[in-house]
């Protein structure tokens, strides 16, 4: 069972139970102060304004006592996904490395952008080549990649970026940046590549219906 | 134990963007002020009784390692004065 973590403010949680049954994968919505169910073989953080984005985006979520049972998953290899605040809460949380801090437009921006698959050999990747462009939307205030450069020359020396925002074509450019993000970085793996954290939101573009299913293969890493 | 307030400011390390202190420089500048750059903070006040002030201090930065700093983009430091 994928267990979704709900927080007050959660609000993609069910969007992405329902992706993910969509794609044949059982998930249930997991109030965070009931704490992960033992039958969890999967997590996902969902997008939303946590805590109302108090203080800073995931800040407190990270600290909350849910989050214990989510590192321990994690460090048993449990894959565990963070989509938007929950990549916020992920990286708050140190279960990945760097922030997501506010866009440097210093705004709310939600649209479809582009993403270049960087490593095609993780879960989260599998179903993709390297390469492959995806297109999959955004929807968030906070989120600019930032990260010291050590510690990004690190995360590209072991090959753990996942996706950087690009052009139509492929192409990592400033212009194709929605946020400003350190090296164009959209999404990584933690130390494990079970864990991962984006700030595009695969389970929005996992239905035909709604406009496109680029994001289903990084749902599939639950399969 | 002693009454104090221990002021915790947390600002952005030097070199990370702040797209919200370049939206303010910049309505400042529309206002017709001249100025070099801005830089905003965050500044907390914590009302706390420890048994000294080096105590009041530790226990100040042990809330901003934690809590009110995020270390991968942040500095803070803590100031403490007694408390009336």
């Amino acid at each position: 069972m994928i267990s979704v973590v709900r927080f007050g403010g959660s609000n993609c949680d069910r969007d992405a139970a329902r992706a993910l049954d969509a794609i044949g994968v059982e998930a249930e919505i997991v109030w965070h102060e009931d704490g992960l169910p033992a039958d969890t073989d999967g997590v996902v953080i969902p997008g939303g304004f946590s805590y109302g984005d108090y203080l800073r985006a995931g800040a407190m979520a990270a600290r909350s006592p849910v989050m214990d049972d989510v590192r321990d998953a994690a460090e048993s290899g449990t894959p565990v996904l963070g989509v938007c605040n929950g990549a916020q809460i992920g990286c708050e949380g140190g279960l990945t490395p760097g922030a997501f801090t506010t866009n440097r437009s210093a705004r709310f921006q939600c649209e479809h952008v582009n993403l270049r698959v960087e490593n095609a050999e993780t879960p989260w990747t599998r179903a993709y080549d390297a390469g492959e462009v995806l297109t999959i939307p955004i929807a968030h205030g906070e989120g600019r990649f930032e990260i010291p450069d050590d510690e990004l020359a690190t995360l590209e020396d072991e090959d753990r970026i996942l996706f950087r925002y690009c052009d139509a074509d492929g192409n990592v450019t400033d212009d194709a940046n929605p946020n400003g993000s350190k090296g164009n970085v959209a999404g990584i793996v933690g130390d494990a590549e079970t864990v991962a954290v984006m700030m595009p939101h695969p389970e929005r573009a996992a239905l035909p219906l709604l406009g496109g299913t680029d994001g289903r293969g990084v749902l599939e890493a639950f399969a | 134990m002693s009454a104090y307030t221990a002021t915790v400011t947390v600002r952005l390390k030097r070199g990370v963007l702040d797209p919200e202190a370049e939206t303010t420089k910049r309505a400042l500048e529309r206002l017709g002020f001249e100025l070099e750059a801005l830089r905003s903070t965050d500044r907390f006040e914590v009302d706390l009784d420890a048994a000294d002030a080096d105590a009041a201090a530790e226990r100040a930065e042990e809330m901003a390692e934690r809590l009110l700093a995020n270390p991968t983009i942040h500095d803070y430091d803590v100031d403490v004065a007694e408390r009336e």
